[in-house]
Order: structure tokens, then C-alpha cells, then sequence
């Protein structure tokens, strides 16, 4: 049964921490850093999701045929972001349409 | 007494590592899913920052908060619960079952009165829309995001509820316990899953830009 102890234990810390960090991700928010905010806010949310797949969804004791499968789906969410960003970021930003303004655009 | 393995599999490991990697498979398809709209967020946040952080400002951080908070408990319930089904405690597995049914339900209810409050405030897309502002179209851009985001991780968390419910029901009939518990497992997995997307939405649709510069 020390087993079954050791996980309730490993569980309940990692809930606390996961509490705090939502602290930290409102209090850092109220905090003008500029666009450093959304790293930082992305960054508290990639770190949340990291420890619950790692101890409440048991990524850190699967098969590597498992992690393959985890890995790939971030990989794949990677390629949507950067091919997409490096699309829209080396654009000029998107005119409002004419109805939003009431302007013609020039 | 009914069979654990299914005749297709060696074991009972065996076919909980298959079952594993396929539900890690559907999540990875669902964070796609997910990831489409929030790259399509990320497109107009940039293009529309002052607006997205006006629009931000329209929510309520304690009922956010708050509500973050719930859906993280019902997540350590559900781990509870998991492993209440591998150390086959019957009666513990059917309690953390239903707490975190019952979690999520609070959940539910929180996000539905921030609906309820965004109707009352004119924020809901639509002709019923009203917003003052220079960005009043860039804000109701904004709701149609939020509401889209938030709409379909509600969808997955009433898909959550019933699954919890099934699981409920069948659990009090003995089953899931000792070597039977993937299928806890796998609907933890899920569980965990709409958990993380809420995680990632909470600060992107409610903590913009707070520090009201």
C-alpha cells in the first residue's frame, strides 16, 4: 500500500503548485511588462500543462511508444504555429474591413 | 465473471498500452483542434491588441479565477480517483468519481453565469451587441473568439460529465477495480485534457492586459 501512499502524496503537491502558479499567472498580469506579459502568461500555462500531463495523466512513467505519440502532437501544433506565424508576421497588419471603419479604405 | 482482456490481446498490459497510446493519439488531435482556433486568436490579438485588452477587461477575473481553481480540484479528484480503481478501493473510486462529476458541474454552472452576465452587459455577437468605444467591432471580434473557445471546451466538459456519470454507474456495480482500471485511466486522460485547455484559455481570453496602462 505504500504505493497507493506515495502517489496520493505526489498528487496533492502537484495540485498545490498548480494553485500557485494560477496565482502568479494573475498577479503577473496586473504588472505592465509590455509584451513580455504573454510570454510570460504562455509560459506559466505550457508549465501548468507540463505538470498535470507529467503527474495526473502518468506521461512521466509511459511507454517511449506513448511519448512518441505525446511529442508528435506537439510537433504538429508547432508546425501550425510557426508556418502560420511566419505567414501573418511577415505581413503588414490586416486592414479592418471597410463596414467595421465606415471609411473607404485608401 | 466477466473477461478483462480482450481476446485480440497477449495481457492486460498489452492491451492498456495500446488503449494508452491511442487515447494519447485522440488527445494529440484534439490539441490541433484546440490549436486552430488559438492560432487564429493569436493572428487578431496581434492585430488588434488594444481592443483584445479593452475586451479583456469586460471579464470577471474572480469568476475566472475561481473558476480555474474548481476545474484544477475536479483534475485532482479525478487523479484520486484513478487511483482509488489501480489500488481497488471500491468505495473511494465511486466517491472521487462523483466529486469530480460534481466539480464540474460547479464549473458549468460559474461559466454559465458569466454567459448570463455578458448577455446582460450587450457583449454577446450579434445584433444584441453593444460596446462603446472606438474598437467596438475589434471587441465584438473578441466575444465571437471567446465565445467560440469557452462554447467548445463547455461541449467538452458536458462530454466529461456524462463519461463521469457512465463511470459512476458502472463503478458501483464493482467494476474498474485492481487490473480492470484503464477504463478510469483513459477517462482521466480526457478529463486532464479539457483541464490543460482551460488552463491555456484562462489568461488569454481574461488577463490580457490588467495593468491598465
Amino acid at each position: 500500500m505504500s504505493e497507493t501512499h506515495d502517489a496520493t502524496r505526489e498528487y496533492t503537491v502537484t495540485f498545490a503548485v498548480l494553485l500557485i502558479l494560477l496565482g502568479v499567472t494573475v498577479g503577473v498580469s496586473y504588472l505592465n511588462l509590455g509584451w513580455f506579459n504573454a510570454f510570460i502568461a504562455v509560459g506559466i500555462a505550457a508549465t501548468k500543462m507540463t505538470l498535470i500531463a507529467m503527474f495526473f495523466m502518468h506521461a512521466r512513467s509511459a511507454r517511449r511508444m506513448t511519448l512518441v505519440v505525446v511529442f508528435a502532437g506537439l510537433f504538429w501544433l508547432g508546425i501550425l504555429f510557426t508556418l502560420g506565424l511566419s505567414d501573418y508576421l511577415t505581413r503588414w497588419s490586416l486592414p479592418s474591413p471597410d463596414v467595421w471603419t465606415g471609411q473607404p479604405r485608401p | 465473471m466477466r473477461r478483462i482482456v480482450e481476446e485480440q490481446f497477449e495481457d492486460v498490459h498489452q492491451q492498456r498500452d495500446a488503449a494508452t497510446m491511442g487515447m494519447w493519439l485522440f488527445i494529440a488531435t484534439e490539441a490541433l483542434f484546440f490549436g486552430g482556433l488559438l492560432f487564429a486568436y493569436a493572428v487578431y490579438r496581434g492585430a488588434y491588441y488594444r481592443a483584445f485588452s479593452e475586451a479583456s477587461e469586460e471579464m470577471s477575473i474572480v469568476l475566472g479565477g475561481v473558476n480555474t481553481a474548481v476545474l484544477l480540484c475536479s483534475s485532482f479528484s479525478m487523479a484520486m480517483a484513478v487511483q482509488s480503481a489501480k489500488s481497488s478501493r471500491g468505495g473511494r473510486l465511486v466517491f472521487f468519481l462523483a466529486l469530480t462529476a460534481v466539480i464540474g458541474a460547479v464549473f458549468l454552472a460559474i461559466k454559465f453565469t458569466e454567459y448570463y452576465e455578458h448577455y446582460q452587459h450587450h457583449l454577446v455577437p450579434g445584433t444584441h451587441f453593444q460596446f462603446s468605444g472606438p474598437h467596438a467591432k475589434q471587441v465584438e471580434l473578441f466575444m465571437v473568439f471567446y465565445f467560440v473557445l469557452t462554447g467548445m471546451h463547455a461541449v467538452h466538459m458536458i462530454v466529461g460529465l456524462g463519461m463521469l456519470i457512465t463511470l459512476v454507474i458502472l463503478a458501483r456495480r464493482g467494476r474498474f477495480l485492481g487490473e480492470d482500471y484503464n477504463t478510469v485511466e483513459f477517462g482521466g486522460l480526457y478529463w486532464h485534457f479539457v483541464d490543460i485547455v482551460w488552463v491555456f484559455l484562462f489568461p488569454l481570453l481574461y488577463l490580457v492586459d490588467r495593468s491598465g496602462q
